[in-house]
């Protein structure tokens, strides 16, 4: 069952067109990975889906519905989670709440069970629980930003760029539970990444955007193995 | 004159300060609390506390027509209309004047907020007359704490209530910004209001009780000072509301305790400076506060510096 669908979108980031066009489609149940260098687009992408920036052509699809013109807090609502870029966490509010903030939407009644579920995949979490989010490290902000993601129960968890400027084996840790998520709980994953080596060898299908276009796109094992591919995105790039 | 004559001056400009630092901290939670949200300053706050004193004028004339008795309902009946009535005035300052001009450059908003400010005065002198509206007292008579000879410290019933009311509504307005949903989502769009959209919160409702919040606290304010000086008009939004947003200024804008310190501070500085140097001057010690802050200390006392985003 197709969960989203891009359909020629277009949009704007600032005075610049940032996307030219985009066809990207996600299966339920898929890791799809987007891939590409700095100001490719690939942010503003996920931005566009949950609705802020809004396109200024083309159609966003979630299960079949036209989503572009909710504003974000109507995309939340379908079940559409985004680990935004940078991490942005609330950083003068403490590990909880900024776990209470994402379970904005979700009933109360599995607030200890989800929040017990986060601590369980991220310990650290748990020991830092009540400091203040500015204080934690950046391995452990983003840990705690796909935690805040999760508290919601995402249908469609969108996550940008989750290993930018962290340590190899916090990196590997991210990459983990990602995969560990959709495996178990079968959530549906799209993942933005400069990473391409790891974002690769994790997702089902990849697309390889280029100054706002869909260049390339296929099995994440085929664009591993893809020489242009290679020469752009992962010889000489940190694996 | 004698030490406990001294002391028992001093006492009492304390609580006369205290009672007029009430007032200004319940209208600076206005000022501070649209700062933090949308950084910007609602020149308008000091009317909508004006119409607030308007309302409560209104009600207690209305009330005693009727004949009805008690005071303490006759207070309460009053407070909540008068907050429901100024409330809708906040709102919909922020819906006509305010949302529309989101994400315009920020002098924009200002402009708007001044101009709102003397729409709502001239409104209420046309609809409701400029002369002075007095009001017959609500709560008479008081303690006399300390008799001396020729000197007797007292605080009257109306200053204990003011001083009480402000305190339980500033402890349950704490509670409600720390513990309650409503709360976080008014400081999760504080500190970044793209996120806060993302996690699903509806930014511009928040906003919007963010200014309902503001005003009723602001009405609270503007029928405790109506039963305090027993006289207003049209004007006294202006002055009081520059108080208040002094008091803001100096506590720190954009911090909720930094407020309600700040109204305190400035209602003590106004109150030592008319008993122990001019009456005449009082608003000129207040002033000065302010632009001594702003030189000295622009963060205020309990602020935090703004750092900007890049």
């Amino acid at each position: 069952m197709t969960m989203l669908e891009l359909k020629g979108v277009r949009t704007n980031y600032g005075p610049i067109e940032a996307l030219r066009g985009v066809d990207v489609t996600v299966q339920a149940g898929e890791i799809v990975t987007l891939i590409g260098a700095n100001g490719a687009g690939k942010s503003t992408l996920l931005m566009t889906i949950c609705g802020n920036p809004r396109p200024n052509a083309g159609m966003v699809l979630f299960e079949g519905r036209a989503i572009n013109d909710l504003p974000p807090h109507e995309t939340a609502r379908l079940g559409i989670a985004q680990v935004p870029e940078g991490r942005r966490i609330f950083p003068r509010m403490t590990v909880f709440e900024n776990l209470q903030l994402g379970a904005t939407l979700s009933d109360p009644a599995h607030f200890d069970a989800d929040a017990a579920y986060c601590f369980d995949l991220f310990p650290i979490l748990k020991q830092r629980r009540d400091q203040r989010a500015g204080t934690l490290s950046g391995g452990e902000q983003q840990m705690l930003a796909i935690a805040r993601a999760l508290m919601s129960r995402p249908r469609l968890l969108l996550l940008d760029e989750p290993s930018l400027g962290l340590a190899p084996l916090i990196i590997r840790r991210i990459f983990d539970v990602i995969a560990d998520l959709n495996r178990t709980r079968g959530m549906t994953i799209l993942l933005v990444e400069q990473n391409a080596y790891h974002a690769l060898k994790l997702a089902h299908r990849a697309y390889v955007l280029q100054q706002g276009l869909v260049v390339m796109q296929g099995g994440g094992k085929d664009l591993l193995a893809n020489p242009e591919v290679r020469a752009a995105y992962l010889e000489g790039g940190a694996h | 004159m004698d030490s406990a004559v001294a002391l028992g001056t001093f006492l009492q400009h304390l609580i006369n300060g205290l009672t007029l630092g009430a007032i200004y901290g319940l209208i600076a939670i206005g000022y501070t609390m649209v700062y933090g949200i949308i950084r910007m300053i609602n020149f308008a706050h000091g009317e909508i506390y004006m119409i607030g004193a308007f309302v409560g004028v209104t009600g207690f004339t209305l009330l005693s027509a009727a004949g009805v008795g008690s005071v303490a309902l006759g207070l309460l009946a009053v407070l909540v209309v008068s907050i429901l009535f100024t409330a809708a005035y906040g709102w919909t300052v922020e819906r006509v004047a305010y949302r529309p001009l989101r994400g315009a450059p920020k002098l924009a908003p200002l402009i708007s907020a001044i101009g709102m400010s003397i729409l709502l005065q001239n409104y209420v002198m046309l609809t409701q007359g400029a002369r002075p509206k007095p009001l017959q007292p609500v709560l008479v008579g008081g303690l006399t704490l300390w008799r001396g000879e020729n000197f007797d410290l007292s605080i009257s019933y109306i200053q204990l209530f003011i001083m009480l009311l402000t305190l339980v509504l500033m402890l349950g307005f704490t509670q409600l910004i720390q513990r309650t949903p409503l709360g976080r989502a008014q400081r999760a769009c504080e500190q970044d209001r793209t996120m806060a959209a993302l996690l699903g919160i509806n930014v511009d409702r928040t906003i919007s009780l963010t200014f309902v919040m503001g005003a009723s606290l602001a009405a609270v304010a503007g029928v405790l000072v109506t039963m305090y000086y027993g006289v207003i008009d049209f004007f006294i939004g202006f002055l009081a509301g520059m108080k208040a947003f002094t008091a803001a200024v100096l506590g720190g804008i954009g911090s909720l305790p930094g407020a309600m310190l700040g109204g305190v501070l400035i209602g003590l500085i106004e109150a030592f400076f008319t008993g122990y140097v001019s009456g005449a001057y009082k608003d000129v010690a207040a002033f000065s506060v302010l632009i001594l802050v702003l030189v000295l200390r622009p963060t205020g006392l309990l602020g935090r510096p703004d750092i900007e985003k890049v």
